[in-house]
């Protein structure tokens, strides 16, 4: 079989002279494909997106503008250019040169963690599947399928290594990425948040701001790891990741925005009267914000954990911005962590630093996360309005660590379950919620028309006008 | 040729020696009975620190012991009969030397019993096989580990002089376990019953000769005067019903043809190297490279250079000294190189032989040598690509190996190595569980040895060996490198402990036997036994023995 595979797909990993690489492509690629085709944004397959693609890791080739259908995009493999004598960055064997091969001895831990990160991208296409037909203007559509394609990319990189380092069991690693589907029963994706539908477009800015952002940190500590192909590739999906949380930031911004014109010209912020002017009121985005905000949190694992000990002491797996730190060892170092004390209150456990990897990682995302609450913020206390969005506490509602399945409130507060269950409904969204919500999707077609939920964006994409025709329907 | 007499490094030790160079035993031969005299020179332990009194032993005196038995079957193949016995007054053996168990490491100690322990094995494979007999005579004091030499031959005589005792004392006087197959003959092979066993070992002085036979723990007994006597007329009569030929000339067992360097063993047939840094050692097997003879006549003028015999010698050699020199290679690399028609054309010869007595005591080396590999505490990976020759024998390797790489080449079949199943692999190299390894790879399932039958003499590649279930994975040229780099890294980054627990469990599915329950049971509760204070320990029985200090148990049951 001869294909060009420059053309086909980009990339800068030498696939032309690949052989063993092109082998596993050549089976896994129509395979793809298929899974494009029956799971991805199914009814737009013959529409043309203004889409960007990837096909160099220079700052002219990552960004390639232009109308393509979604099938025929071209989903390309790339690895931020090497870091020459590159060395292990933190872990016990600090200073050593990187691997450019997988350690037979990291073999099947390397192979989890990329099969867990694997496993997410092609889960949230398929969770956002059907979002296309909803999409508050051809600009947001435009912006959806600029994620999907991406998510779709980002499989690739991880499929790449899969292929390219693992030999047989990474090319059936690879398949079995195909095969789990997001919420299937029988075959669920591996992390229970990406089982859940995302139906609404409020859910996806949050999904995009809240549980991609989780996706950026995985992706800064695996660029710190040790396995340099690994590190390679993060670095440059990075980039693209970058896109993705300013889809979800700027959609609650412009959400936040419409919301107060709303409020202005109704002159209240009573939540009824926002809502019956078909705006989202502030109280039920601070629900969604809870729920989006307290389930990505469990995705970074629990607070003591002895395996995020273990890939920090080999080099696998690294903190966000290791370079920041000054001690790489983490040896001799000890993190206070806030435990249930099981009588309704809290106490303080003393773990080794190595094992609070996970907290010192989800530590940093709630900073990030408090950065884009404040732009919101920042847009109410201009228009002269009392209300902040605020962050629930680390400790609310999470299933995974020290704080799983303790009732507490959302400021963490050590609550009963009677008293849970009483407030629930106002903290997190309910089935009204969700219904008036889901009213709202209406989809807008109209070259730069905005549904009425939400403002129009700043500006347009690569300098295009915002009424650009982003996606040409068949 | 280089051989090696003194040690190529200070400290390493060398299995090989011959009769003019014992220290310990004295071997002579009168017809068809060979006597090997235990006597032992207490100042010429193999390590310092101890006297070898009372014809104790430590792993010198083994290595002698084994290279004597194995000139009596291959220097001596008319005899038929083997009398142990010792030189000394009053004393026969007291067993392993206490102080040298108790001031050496845990690692010198099972591996020392790990070879006493196969020697014992090899004296009764040697008599189920090929029927040369033993008969202990037991002259004089003997305890522990000096009972369980008794315990390994087909008759055991004792002196009856009002004193002479058999006892096995280690757990009364060591805190340790009569552990050289000690417990698991005398209930097994000499069916004492358990409550009496139970009362044997756990007093220190044992019991003297009525006792002794009345609790079946000797076959007879006789006054020191009517004693050689008694010895002669058990030999003649195990000599007597023995097959072996009464007429067969030995040949020379020649000093091995080995060089030892920093990267390895080179032997003529068999070479060893090492990857220190990747803690593994690489065993390759070549083919014979000139046409082998297939006559008996010329089979016992070639001698110990006859290929198969080369590599019986030269394989066992490798083994022990890897296991004693090099602890920390913990994976064996098993390769072969050359012909396989070669191979099998050896194999015919020795199966059309098999009556002859060279033939018979070749196999008999090869078998025992492949027990040697089977339960060597290493991961065995046999890894099949160009230009291998695993046919036959040489397939019993890769059929004792934890797990078996075999390159496929998809694209080009033919140019693919292969493996060849032979008539030897259904039967000629039991394993010490009785069975063939084919029979013990295929648990349970007969009917699928059986049809391997059809696919005897017929080249397999790797898909086909796949699918025929003898070996584990295949590779193609793609991935081949890569697959076995990492099989290879993630396997030495594993616990050598739990390793060597684990093969030991996986190496010998279904039923057991007396070998079985040595290496398993018997050995496992040993060593755990050693690494316990209660032997080890600062105050512990082993440690202390002889000091003058009681030793101070920890009380707790665990």
């Amino acid at each position: 079989m001869s294909i060009d595979y420059a053309e086909r797909i980009p990339n800068n990993v030498e696939l032309a002279s690949n052989r063993t690489l092109q082998r596993a492509l050549e089976h896994w690629q129509p395979e793809f494909l298929n899974w494009w085709k029956e799971m991805g944004p199914t009814d737009f397959n013959a529409a043309d997106v203004y889409l960007r693609t990837a096909i160099s890791v220079d700052a002219k080739g990552w960004a390639n503008y232009g109308y393509v259908r979604m099938p025929d995009y071209r989903w390309g493999i790339f690895l931020a250019e090497p870091e020459p004598d590159r060395r292990v960055g933190f872990g016990d064997d600090f200073g050593k040169p990187a691997w450019q091969q997988v350690p037979g001895e990291y073999r099947s831990a390397l192979r989890r963690l990329i099969v867990t990160q694997g496993d997410t991208e092609p889960a949230s296409v398929e969770q956002q599947r059907l979002l296309g037909h909803t999409a508050p203007s051809q600009y947001d559509l435009r912006n959806l399928f600029q994620v999907n394609v991406e998510e779709g990319r980002h499989l690739w990189a991880m499929v790449y290594l899969l292929h390219a380092y693992f030999g047989r069991d990474g090319r059936e690693e690879a398949e079995e990425l195909l095969v789990r589907h997001s919420g299937d029963a029988d075959k669920p994706r591996i992390l229970g948040t990406f089982n859940e539908p995302i139906n609404d477009w409020l859910s996806f800015f949050m999904f995009t701001f809240f549980t991609d952002r989780d996706g950026k940190f995985q992706l800064k500590s695996f660029a710190e790891s040790s396995f340099d192909p690994l590190a390679r590739t993060c670095r440059f999906m990075l980039t693209e990741e970058a896109h993705h949380m300013f889809v979800g930031d700027t959609g609650i911004s412009r959400v936040t925005k419409r919301t107060l014109e709303v409020m202005r010209e109704l002159g209240t912020d009573e939540p009824e009267a926002v809502r019956r002017a078909g705006a989202i009121d502030f109280p039920t985005l601070q629900r969604y914000l809870n729920f989006w905000f307290s389930s990505s949190l469990d995705l970074f694992g629990s607070e003591a954990s002895s395996n995020a000990a273990a890939y920090f002491a080999n080099g696998i797996k690294g903190r966000p911005d290791e370079k920041k730190y000054e001690d790489h060892l983490a040896r001799a170092t000890s993190v206070e962590l806030d435990v249930p004390d099981g009588k309704g209150g809290i106490r303080i456990e003393s773990v080794p630093l190595r094992n609070a990897m996970n907290e010192v990682v989800r530590n940093s995302y709630v900073e990030d996360c408090m950065r884009g609450l404040g732009r919101w913020n920042r847009l109410i206390e201009a228009a002269g309005h009392a209300f902040r969005f605020s962050l629930p506490s680390t400790r609310f509602r999470r299933t995974i660590g020290n704080w799983a399945n303790v009732a507490t409130d959302p400021a963490g507060q050590p609550i009963s379950q009677a008293q849970y269950d009483a407030q629930i409904a106002s903290w997190l969204p309910s089935d009204a919620d969700r219904a008036f919500i889901a009213s709202l999707m209406v989809r807008v077609v109209e070259p730069g028309k905005m549904a009425g939920w939400i403002a129009p964006p700043e500006k347009g994409i690569k300098d295009r006008s915002i009424d650009y025709d982003y996606v040409r329907l068949a | 040729m280089v051989t090696v007499d003194a040690p190529a490094e200070p400290g390493l030790v060398i299995f090989e020696t011959a009769p003019e160079r014992y220290r310990h035993w004295r071997l002579s031969v009168e017809g068809r009975v060979a006597t090997l005299a235990l006597d032992v020179d207490e100042d010429a332990g193999i390590r310092p620190g101890y006297k070898l009194k009372l014809n104790s032993y430590d792993l010198g005196v083994d290595i002698e012991f084994h290279d004597a038995l194995n000139r009596i079957r291959f220097e001596h193949p008319q005899v038929a009969c083997v009398v142990v016995t010792s030189a000394k007054d009053r004393s026969f053996c007291a067993g392993a030397n206490i102080y040298m168990l108790g001031t050496s490491s845990h690692h010198w100690k099972v591996n020392f019993c790990k070879f006493t322990n196969e020697t014992r094995n090899g004296m009764e494979d040697s008599s189920r096989h090929d029927g040369l007999r033993f008969v202990a005579a037991i002259n004089g004091a003997c305890a522990g580990g000096g009972y369980e030499i008794a315990l390994a031959c087909d008759e055991i005589l004792m002196v009856d002089d009002r004193s002479t005792a058999v006892s096995l004392p280690e757990v009364p006087l060591l805190g340790v376990l009569p552990g050289t197959g000690g417990l698991t003959r005398v209930l097994d092979k000499r069916k004492v019953r358990r409550d009496l066993a139970d009362l044997f070992c756990t007093n220190a002085d044992g019991v003297r000769a009525e006792r002794a036979k009345a609790w079946k723990l000797v076959d007879d007994v006789a006054p020191p005067s009517e004693f050689a006597a008694l010895v002669r007329e058990h030999a003649a009569a195990l000599a007597a019903s023995s097959p072996r030929s009464a007429d067969a000339q030995g040949i020379a067992l020649q000093p091995l043809a080995r060089s030892i360097d920093e990267h390895g063993y080179h032997y003529s047939t068999v070479d060893v190297t090492f990857e220190r840094a990747a803690r593994r050692a690489t065993i390759t097997v070549r083919a014979p490279g000139q046409p082998q003879p297939d006559a008996a006549d010329a089979i016992v003028a070639a001698g110990d250079a006859w290929w198969p015999l080369a590599l019986g010698r030269e394989l066992d050699d490798a083994i022990l000294m890897l296991r004693t020199n090099e602890p920390e290679l913990g994976l064996i690399v098993l390769r072969t190189q050359g012909d396989a028609a070669a191979v099998l054309a050896v194999d015919r010869t020795l199966l059309a032989l098999r009556e002859h007595w060279l033939v018979r005591e070749t196999i008999a080396f090869l078998r025992r040598t492949l027990a040697r590999l089977d339960v060597t505490s290493r991961s065995l990976y046999a890894v099949i690509d160009h230009g291998s020759c695993f046919a036959g024998t040489l397939l019993e390797l890769a059929l004792a190996a934890d797990r078996t790489f075999m390159l496929a080449l998809p694209d080009d079949v033919e140019a693919g190595p292969a493996i060849v199943l032979g008539e030897a692999n259904f039967g000629a190299y039991p394993v010490v569980n009785g069975r063939t390894r084919l029979q013990t790879r295929f648990d349970g399932e007969p009917a699928t040895v059986e049809r391997l039958r059809d696919r005897l003499g017929r080249r397999l590649d790797a898909q086909a060996a796949l699918d025929a279930g003898l070996i584990t994975v295949a590779p193609d040229d793609l991935d081949w490198d890569d697959e076995i780099r990492l099989a290879l890294e993630e396997r030495a980054s594993l616990s050598p402990d739990a390793l060597s627990a684990m093969e030991a469990n996986l190496r010998f599915p279904g039923d057991e036997t007396l070998e079985t329950k040595i290496f398993g049971r018997l050995s496992a509760w040993q060593n755990w036994v050693f690494y316990r204070p209660n032997s080890t320990g600062e105050r512990g029985a082993l440690k202390l023995f002889g000091s003058g200090t009681k030793p101070l148990f920890d009380q707790e049951r665990v």
